[in-house]
C-alpha cells in the first residue's frame, strides 16, 4: 500500500521546511514554470489571510482559519515534519489520513494521482481540510507541484476568491456580491458547453477548450472581484487549462475549496472558522460533493475520456446534492459500501471512493493506525465489505444513496427550505443544498432547469434575513441565493440555523390539500429531513441512514405529543456496512461516570478539564490521556479529538470490556435431508456456495464450522483434522438428543478444511435416494444448541417442510379457504413455544439461528420464525422453491447465500441505546432478547438488521433545547476482536405544534407503524392492527386540521411533511402483511411481518411502497455515473394504472422482486433491443434475465436495474411480466393507489379519512 | 420464593376462633396474603428492571447468561403468582357475598373485575398470562406492573387495617 503513495510525499516532508517560506519553497520545488503561479496564489492568501500564514495557500481558508485559531500556525507546520517522521516510511502522507491516502495510492500510482493538475489541488485542498490540516498544507503542494502547475494556480485562485470572500463578506457585502456575480455569470456561460458533453464521457478539458471565452471571461471577472486572484491566473504559462481547471472548479469543483473547508471545518470547530464556513463550506459540507469535484479535475488531466465515468457533470451536481449529508461527513459514504462486494471496486472505482474517503474520513483513522490498515487489508481480500476504517470504498456511493433513498439530497434540501422530496433529484440536489450555502457546484449544474423553480422558494425565506446584510443581492435574480448566503454565512453559525428554519418550516408545513393533488409521490425518491439545527451540529450529527428519528423536532413534553398525534420512535441500522468509519484504539475509553454515554460531539467542554454530559448533564473529567490529541498531534485540545468530531465512530475495546476471551467465529450449518428436501435440491446450491466462499466466510484463524443433517434421525459429521474422509455419525434417538463425539463435531476451517470440501461435495448426493419424509427439526436445533454452547456463534437452519417428529413439532394451521378472509386472520403467532425457548436459550449461549425456510407448503413460519427472533438472527423465506421448476428463487437463494456468508459478522453483541433524560424508550422491535429495559442482546448482529424502538416523554424537555441520542453496539467483531461502535443523533427540541409537523419524517414514522402493526396484529388481531393504522393516520391529520384553523373544514389538509402519510399507510394496508380480502398465504403474511420487524428503513420502504420506472425511453438526461456506467435515471411514476401505458414499458422495484411489464403494444425496438425477442408475442411467459444485447437501450436498462440491484444486500428476483400474461396479477397488485376489489383506491382511501375525521 | 404463596394459602386457612369475626379474620388472613404477594411482585419488577450499569458486567457473556436466567426465573415466579392471588381475591369476594357484607365487597369489586380483565384480556396467543421473558423487559409495561403492584400493595393495606379494625370491633362489640 505504502510503496506508490510513499514516493511523493516523503520527498515533500523532506523538501519543505516547516515553518517558513512555505510558499517560496513549495514554488522552487514546483519547478519553473509553475513556480511563479504558485508563488502569486500564495501571496495573494497571504494578502488576505492573516501574515503567519503564509505557508499555507488559499486553499486552507478554513484550515488556516483553524490554524490562527489553535495553537498557531507555526504549530502546524512542524506537526507535518513530525507526522512525516512519525509515519516515515509507510504513510507518505504526513498527516493524520493515514489510512485513506494509502488505499489512493495503491490504486493508481501515486503520482499520477497526485501528480495530475487538478487532482493534486483537490488533494491539497482536502486533504488539509480534512485532516485538519496541520499536515499538510506544505507536503501538498509539494506533491502537487511535480505536474502541472497551472492547475493550481487555478485551484488557488478560486479558493482565494473564497478567502477573499469571505473577508470581505464579513465587511461589506458588494465585494462577497461581485464575486458571485461573477461566478454565476461563468457559469451560465458553461452549462451549454460543458455539461452536455459530460454525460458522453468525454474529456472536460476539451470542451473547455472549446468554450475557451467562458473560461477567459471567468478569469477575467475574478479579477476584478479580486483583483489579486487575477493577477495569479493570468500569468499562468499554461492558459487552456487553467482556464478548464477553472471551468470546472468553478462549475464542479471550483468550489470544491469549499468543500475541503467544509470537511476541515468539522474539525475546526473555532468560531472563526466557522465564519467562512458558514457561507463558504455550508454547501460543501459533504464529502461526495467533494469527492466528485476532486475527481472531476483529476479525470481532465490525467485521464481525460476516462475521467467522465467517474464523474459526469450532470452527475456531479445531483451526485453532489445528494450526497452531501451535511451533516455526517464521515458516514455519508459508508452507506454505499455496503451493497458493494468486492467486485465493484474497480480502480476507477477505487480512486473515486478514496477521494471520498480521504475526504471524508479525515481526522478519525490515523488513531486506528497501523492496526486498522491491517484490518483493512484483510477486509478486503475477504471481499467483504470493507471494514470500518477506511476505505475499500466504490465510486458507487453517491449512487447508492439517491437509490436508497439515502437521505442526503434531502438533507440539502430540507436544510435549505424543503424537508420534502420536492428537489427533483438531477437538477434540483444541487439547488436545494444551496440555500444552506452558496455552492458553487451548484453553478455547475448542467440543466438549470431546478433554478427558476426552487429559487423563489428561496429567495423568499432567504431574503428577508440576509437582506439586511446584503444591499447587492437584488441584482441578481436568479442566484440571489448565492448572493445573499455569503451574507448568511458571515452571521454566526446559530444564526445561520434560524435562518434554515425560517426557510425550512414554511415548506415543510405548507399546507397541502390532499384531495386535490393528483401527483402527491414526487418525481424523486424522498429523502430523510434534516434536523433543524445550526450548521455545526448539523455536520456533525449522526447519518439518517444509520439512525432516523421519526420527529426530527423532539416535542417538548408528552403533552405536545400526544396533541399531535404521530409516533415517537428511532430508526437503527446500526451495524451498516460503512466506507468509512474512523476506528479509535485508546487505554480509557472515555464516558460519563454516572450514565456511561460515550463521549461525543455533542457534549459540551465547560474548559479544558471537564465535559458535561449531554444525556444526563453531570460534568465529568477529562483523563489526561484524552488532552491529547493523535490526530494533531497536540495536547490541550480535548474537542478536538476525533470521538468529539464524529458522531459514528467505533472503539476497540480494552480487555474491561471482557471477562472472557473473544469467541471465535463459529458456524453450524443444519440441513434438512428428507425426501422433501432432496427434491427441492437446495443442498446442491448451498454445497457449492459454501464452498465457494469458505474463505470468504468472516473469520481469523480459530474459525470452525461443523455440519449436522437432520431428516427422522440426526446425522453428525466428524470431520476431525487427519480423517481421510468425513464419518457421518448417526443419532436415532430423538428424544433424548446427545452429541456422539463432543469435540470433533465443530473444526477448525483451516485445518480441516479438505475435509470439509470432500463433505460438501459429498452432501448434495448423499440423501439422493433417500425415502423419509419426516423432518425431525426440533431435536436437530436442540443438538445444534448442545453443539454451540459451549462457544456461541452462528447456527444456519435450512429447512423444507413443517417439523414433524420429535420435539416441537407443528401441525398445518392454516386452512387454505381462510387465505382471502376479510375477516379474522388467525394463527399469527407461535403454535408452541418450544422455538422462543430454544432461541432464549441459544441467545445465552451467544447463539443466533437463522432460518432459511425453502417450502412449498406451509410449514408455519409463524412458530418456526421465533427461532430467530429471539435469538437475532434473521429469516430468509424461499416459498415454492424448486431448483429446476423455480430457477429464479433458486437463483436468488444462490445470491443470498453469498451475501449471507461473506457479509460482515458481530458475536456477542450487546446494543444500548441511551437518550438524554427526561426521553425514555419503551418497546423495541427487531430481533434480540431485551436484557434489560434498555439493554438489547444480541447473540449475533449483521449489516442487514434494522431495529426500531418507541420512545415516550417523560419529564418536560423545557430546560434543554437538544436531545441527543446513543447507540452503543459492542460486539466482537469475526477477527476476535472487541469493538464498540457509537452512534450519536442530536436533535432539537421545540415547543409548538407546528414545529413538531413541520420536523416528522414520514417514512420512519412508517415504519415504526408498521413495526407497531405487527405487534398489534400478533397480540390482538389483523383487523385491530388495521384500524390503527388508519386512525394513525386520521388522528394525526385531524390534529393537524384543529392547529390551523383558518383553513376550510371541508378539505383534508396536511402539512408537506405528512403529505405522503396517507399514501403510505395505504401502501401498508395493501402490504402482504396486512392485506385483507387478497388471497395471501400465511407464511407469506408472516414472512412479510418478519421482514417488517428486521429490515432496515431503506428496504424497508420499498417493500411497503414500490418504486415504478418507465424504462422502455430510458435517456441519459440526469443521469449519474456508476463505475464507467452511465445509469440513467428515470422519474418515479406514480403507483396507478393510469401510469401504464400499452406502448410502454414499466420497471416496479418492490426491494425483494422486480417486475418488468410490457405493455401490449409496446414499441418492437424496445423488445428487440432489451428483451432480445423480435416482438410481443415471441416474449416467454418466464423471464427472467434481461439479456446482454450490443445496443444502448439494452446497455442503459441493464445498467439501472444492475445499479437497483446493487443496492441492497439481497438480490432481487427480475420477472418480464406480460401484458396479458397470468403473472401480471402479481404486478398489478403492487399498484397501491388503484382499487381492488378488497381495498380502497387512494382517493377514496382519501375520502374515507375525511369522512372519519369529520365524524 | 416460594415461601410467601405457602404462607398466604396457609393464612387463608387459617380457621377463625371468634365466632363473630371469623370473616374478618380469614379476611385478615387473605389480606396478609395479598399483600405479601404485591410486596413480592414490586421485588420482582424491581430486581427485573435493575440492570447493572457497570460495563463489564453487561457486556460479559456469562453475565448474559445470569441475566437470561434470572429473567425466567423471574417471569416464571409471577405466572405463578398471578393465579393464586386472583382466586384467592375472588374466594374471598365470595365469602363476603355469603357474609353479606356489602361495604366490604363494594370495596373489593373494582378490583375483582380488574382482576378479570387482566386475566381474559391477556395477548391472545400466548397460553400463558403476561410475562413473557422476551416482552417483559418492555419499559412500558414493567412500569404499569409496578405501579399496579404498588396500588395493589397499598389496597392490600388499607383494607388489612381496615379489616383489623373489623375484627377488633366485632371482638370488642360481642
Amino acid at each position: 500500500m505504502s510503496a506508490p503513495a510513499g514516493s511523493p510525499h516523503p520527498a515533500a516532508s523532506t523538501r519543505i521546511p516547516p515553518k517558513l517560506g512555505g510558499a517560496a519553497v513549495s514554488g522552487a520545488a514546483a519547478g519553473p514554470g509553475p513556480a511563479p503561479h504558485q508563488q502569486n496564489g500564495p501571496a495573494q492568501n497571504q494578502m488576505q489571510v492573516p501574515p503567519g500564514y503564509g505557508l499555507h495557500p488559499q486553499n486552507y481558508n478554513v484550515p488556516s482559519g483553524y490554524y490562527s485559531q489553535g495553537p498557531g500556525k507555526t504549530t502546524s507546520l512542524p506537526l507535518d515534519s513530525q507526522c512525516g517522521g512519525y509515519y516515515s516510511g509507510v504513510y507518505t502522507i504526513p498527516t493524520q489520513n493515514v489510512v485513506t491516502p494509502n488505499t489512493a495510492n495503491q490504486q493508481s500510482g501515486a503520482q499520477q494521482i497526485y501528480g495530475r493538475g487538478p487532482p493534486a489541488p483537490h488533494i491539497v485542498g482536502s486533504t488539509p481540510g480534512y485532516f485538519q490540516g496541520a499536515a499538510s498544507s506544505s507536503s501538498h503542494l509539494h506533491t502537487s507541484a511535480s505536474q502541472p502547475y497551472s492547475s493550481f494556480v487555478n485551484h488557488y485562485n478560486s479558493p482565494a476568491m473564497y478567502s477573499a470572500n469571505s473577508p470581505a463578506v464579513s465587511q461589506g457585502f458588494p465585494s462577497t456580491c461581485g464575486h458571485y456575480a461573477v461566478s454565476t455569470v461563468s457559469n451560465a456561460a458553461y452549462p451549454s458547453v460543458s455539461y452536455p458533453s459530460l454525460p458522453a464521457g468525454d474529456p472536460y478539458g476539451q470542451q473547455m477548450f472549446t468554450s475557451q471565452n467562458a473560461s477567459t471571461i471567468r478569469p477575467v471577472r475574478e479579477n476584478s472581484c479580486s483583483g489579486q486572484n487575477t493577477a495569479v491566473s493570468h500569468p499562468s504559462p499554461l492558459p487552456p487549462p487553467p482556464s478548464q481547471q477553472y471551468h470546472q472548479q468553478l462549475s464542479l469543483s471550483g468550489y470544491s475549496p469549499l468543500s475541503w473547508s467544509a470537511s476541515g471545518l468539522p474539525s475546526t470547530q473555532d468560531n472563526l472558522i466557522r465564519n467562512h464556513t458558514g457561507s463558504l463550506a455550508t454547501a460543501n459540507n459533504n464529502p461526495n460533493a467533494v469527492a466528485e469535484s476532486s475527481s472531476c479535475p483529476v479525470m481532465q488531466t490525467v485521464q481525460p475520456p476516462e475521467s467522465s465515468p467517474a464523474v459526469s457533470t450532470v452527475v456531479s451536481g445531483a451526485s453532489s446534492a445528494r450526497a452531501p449529508p451535511t451533516a455526517n461527513h464521515l458516514v455519508e459514504p459508508v452507506a454505499s459500501v455496503t451493497q458493494q462486494p468486492s467486485e465493484l471496486l474497480q480502480q476507477k472505482g477505487m480512486q473515486y471512493g478514496d477521494y471520498v474517503n480521504n475526504q471524508a474520513s479525515s481526522a478519525p483513522t490515523p488513531l486506528s493506525s497501523t492496526s486498522d490498515d491491517e484490518e483493512e487489508e484483510e477486509d478486503e481480500e475477504a471481499g467483504v465489505d470493507s471494514s470500518s476504517t477506511t476505505s475499500s470504498a466504490s465510486p458507487m456511493p453517491n449512487s447508492y444513496d439517491a437509490l436508497e433513498g439515502g437521505s442526503y439530497p434531502d438533507m440539502l434540501s430540507s436544510s435549505a427550505s424543503s424537508p420534502a422530496p420536492d428537489p427533483a433529484p438531477e437538477s434540483d440536489p444541487a439547488p436545494a443544498p444551496v440555500p444552506a450555502v452558496p455552492q458553487p457546484s451548484k453553478m455547475a449544474k448542467p440543466f438549470g432547469y431546478g433554478y427558476p423553480t426552487l429559487q423563489p422558494g428561496y429567495q423568499n425565506a432567504a431574503a428577508p434575513l440576509s437582506s439586511g446584510v446584503q444591499p447587492s443581492s437584488p441584482v441578481y435574480s436568479g442566484f440571489q441565493p448565492y448572493a445573499q448566503y455569503p451574507g448568511m454565512s458571515q452571521l454566526s453559525s446559530s444564526l445561520g440555523g434560524l435562518s434554515l428554519q425560517s426557510s425550512a418550516q414554511p415548506e415543510s408545513l405548507r399546507p397541502v390539500n390532499l384531495t386535490q393533488e393528483r401527483n402527491i409521490l414526487p418525481m424523486t425518491p424522498v429523502w430523510a429531513p434534516v434536523p433543524n439545527l445550526n450548521l455545526d451540529l448539523k455536520k456533525l450529527n449522526c447519518s439518517p441512514d444509520s439512525f432516523r428519528c421519526t420527529l426530527t423536532n423532539i416535542p417538548q413534553s408528552q403533552v405536545l405529543l400526544n396533541k399531535a398525534k404521530l409516533p415517537l420512535g428511532l430508526l437503527l441500522h446500526p451495524f451498516r456496512d460503512l466506507t468509512q468509519l474512523p476506528v479509535i484504539t485508546s487505554n480509557t475509553i472515555v464516558r460519563c461516570r454516572s450514565c456511561r454515554t460515550y463521549i461525543n460531539p455533542f457534549v459540551s467542554f465547560i474548559d479544558q478539564r471537564r465535559w458535561k454530559c449531554n444525556l444526563c448533564y453531570r460534568v465529568n473529567d477529562v483523563p489526561e490521556e484524552f488532552m491529547y490529541n493523535p490526530l494533531t498531534r497536540s495536547y490541550g485540545e480535548p474537542h478536538k479529538r476525533p470521538e468529539v468530531q464524529n458522531s459514528t465512530v467505533e472503539f476497540i475495546a480494552s480487555s474491561d470490556y471482557m471477562l472472557r476471551p473473544p469467541q471465535p467465529a463459529v458456524y453450524l450449518f443444519v440441513l434438512d435431508v428428507s425426501h422433501n428436501a432432496v427434491e427441492a435440491g437446495y443442498l446442491t446450491i448451498l454445497c457449492q456456495s459454501l464452498s465457494e466462499n469458505l474463505d470468504k466466510l468472516p473469520g481469523d484463524s480459530r474459525t470452525r464450522i461443523g455440519f449436522v443433517t437432520f431428516d427422522s434421525t440426526i446425522h453428525f459429521y466428524n470431520l476431525q483434522e487427519g480423517l481421510s474422509q468425513p464419518q457421518m455419525l448417526i443419532v436415532s434417538d430423538i428424544d433424548d438428543v446427545f452429541l456422539p463425539t463432543p469435540d470433533s463435531l465443530l473444526v477448525n476451517l483451516y485445518e480441516s478444511k479438505e475435509l470439509i470440501k470432500d463433505l460438501l461435495n459429498a452432501l448434495p448426493n448423499m440423501f439422493i435416494n433417500t425415502r423419509e419424509t419426516h423432518s425431525a427439526l426440533g431435536p436437530a436445533l436442540q443438538a445444534a444448541f448442545k453443539l454451540m454452547s459451549p462457544t456461541g456463534g452462528r447456527v444456519s437452519v435450512f429447512q423444507t417442510q413443517l417439523p414433524s417428529l420429535g420435539a416441537g413439532l407443528l401441525q398445518s394451521r392454516e386452512d387454505p379457504n381462510q387465505r382471502s378472509s376479510t375477516k379474522v386472520v388467525q394463527h399469527l403467532g407461535p403454535a408452541t413455544d418450544f422455538y422462543k425457548k430454544l432461541a432464549l436459550d441459544c441467545s445465552g449461549q451467544q447463539t443466533a439461528v437463522d432460518l432459511f425456510l425453502l417450502s412449498s407448503q406451509y410449514s408455519d413460519l409463524a412458530s418456526l420464525a421465533c427461532m430467530s427472533k429471539y435469538s437475532a438472527g434473521c429469516v430468509y423465506y424461499y416459498p415454492s422453491f424448486h431448483y429446476t421448476h423455480n430457477p429464479s428463487q433458486a437463483e436468488k437463494l444462490q445470491k443470498d447465500l453469498k451475501r449471507y456468508l461473506t457479509r460482515k459478522i458481530g458475536f456477542e453483541a450487546v446494543m444500548r441505546i441511551r437518550c438524554t433524560k427526561g426521553l425514555s424508550m419503551h418497546t423495541f422491535h427487531g430481533n434480540f432478547f431485551v436484557r434489560s429495559t434498555d439493554l438489547l442482546s444480541l447473540a449475533n448482529i449483521n449489516p442487514d438488521a434494522g431495529f426500531a424502538v418507541q420512545l415516550s416523554i417523560e419529564e418536560s424537555l423545557t430546560d434543554t433545547s437538544l436531545v441527543c441520542f446513543q447507540t452503543a453496539l459492542l460486539y466482537t467483531s469475526s477477527k476476535g476482536e472487541r469493538r464498540i461502535r457509537v452512534h450519536t443523533l442530536c436533535l432539537p427540541v421545540v415547543s409548538s405544534l407546528a414545529d413538531v409537523y413541520a420536523g416528522v419524517d414520514v417514512q420512519a414514522a412508517i415504519c415504526l407503524l408498521a413495526n407497531m402493526a405487527v405487534d398489534r396484529s400478533v397480540s390482538s388481531s389483523l383487523s385491530d392492527a388495521r384500524d390503527a393504522l388508519v386512525n394513525a393516520v386520521v388522528d394525526s391529520l385531524s390534529a393537524y386540521g384543529s392547529t390551523v384553523s383558518n383553513l376550510q373544514h371541508s378539505a383534508l389538509i396536511a402539512p408537506t411533511s405528512l403529505k405522503l402519510f396517507p399514501l403510505y399507510v395505504l401502501a401498508l394496508l395493501k402490504q402482504k402483511a396486512f392485506r385483507t380480502g387478497t388471497s395471501t398465504r400465511l407464511d407469506d403474511r408472516v414472512y412479510a411481518m418478519c421482514q417488517i420487524k428486521c429490515q432496515p428503513l431503506v428496504h424497508l420502504m420499498k417493500m411497503i411502497h414500490p418504486n415504478l420506472y418507465r424504462i422502455d425511453r430510458l435517456t441519459d438526461e440526469g443521469a449519474i455515473h456508476v463505475n464507467d456506467r452511465v445509469v440513467p435515471q428515470p422519474p418515479l411514476q406514480k403507483l396507478s394504472a393510469e401510469k401504464l401505458t400499452r406502448e410502454g414499458a414499466f420497471l416496479m422495484d418492490c426491494g425483494s422482486a422486480f417486475y418488468i411489464w410490457v405493455g401490449k403494444s409496446c414499441d418492437n425496438n424496445f423488445i428487440e433491443d432489451v428483451l432480445g425477442y423480435p416482438n410481443f408475442a415471441s416474449i416467454p411467459q418466464k423471464m427472467a434475465h434481461l439479456p446482454e444485447l450490443d445496443t444502448l437501450s439494452s446497455e442503459r436498462a441493464r445498467s439501472f436495474i444492475t445499479w437497483l440491484r446493487d443496492s441492497r444486500p439481497l438480490s432481487p428476483i427480475l420477472h418480464v411480466v406480460k401484458d396479458e400474461s397470468p403473472a401480471k396479477t402479481e404486478f398489478f397488485q403492487h399498484l397501491i393507489e388503484d382499487r381492488t376489489e378488497a381495498a380502497f383506491s387512494y382517493y377514496e382511501f382519501l375520502l374515507h379519512i375525511q369522512q372519519q375525521i369529520c365524524k | 420464593m416460594s415461601l410467601p404463596f405457602s404462607w398466604c394459602t396457609r393464612s387463608a386457612v387459617r380457621i377463625p376462633r371468634a365466632e363473630g369475626s371469623s370473616w374478618q379474620c380469614t379476611e385478615l388472613g387473605v389480606t396478609t396474603g395479598g399483600f405479601l404477594e404485591a410486596g413480592l411482585e414490586i421485588i420482582a419488577f424491581d430486581e427485573l428492571r435493575t440492570d447493572f450499569k457497570s460495563p463489564i458486567d453487561q457486556c460479559n457473556p456469562v453475565h448474559a447468561r445470569e441475566r437470561l436466567r434470572n429473567i425466567e426465573r423471574i417471569c416464571f415466579l409471577l405466572r405463578k403468582l398471578v393465579l393464586p392471588e386472583y382466586s384467592i381475591h375472588s374466594l374471598f369476594c365470595i365469602m363476603f357475598l355469603c357474609a353479606q357484607e356489602w361495604l366490604t365487597l363494594g370495596l373489593n369489586v373494582p378490583l375483582l373485575f380488574y382482576h378479570f380483565w387482566r386475566y381474559f384480556h391477556c395477548p391472545a396467543d400466548s397460553s400463558e398470562l403476561a410475562y413473557d421473558p422476551p416482552v417483559v423487559m418492555n419499559a412500558d409495561t414493567l412500569s404499569y406492573c409496578q405501579k399496579e403492584a404498588w396500588c395493589k400493595l397499598a389496597f392490600y393495606l388499607l383494607s388489612f387495617f381496615y379489616y383489623l379494625y373489623c375484627m377488633i370491633y366485632t371482638l370488642v362489640s360481642s
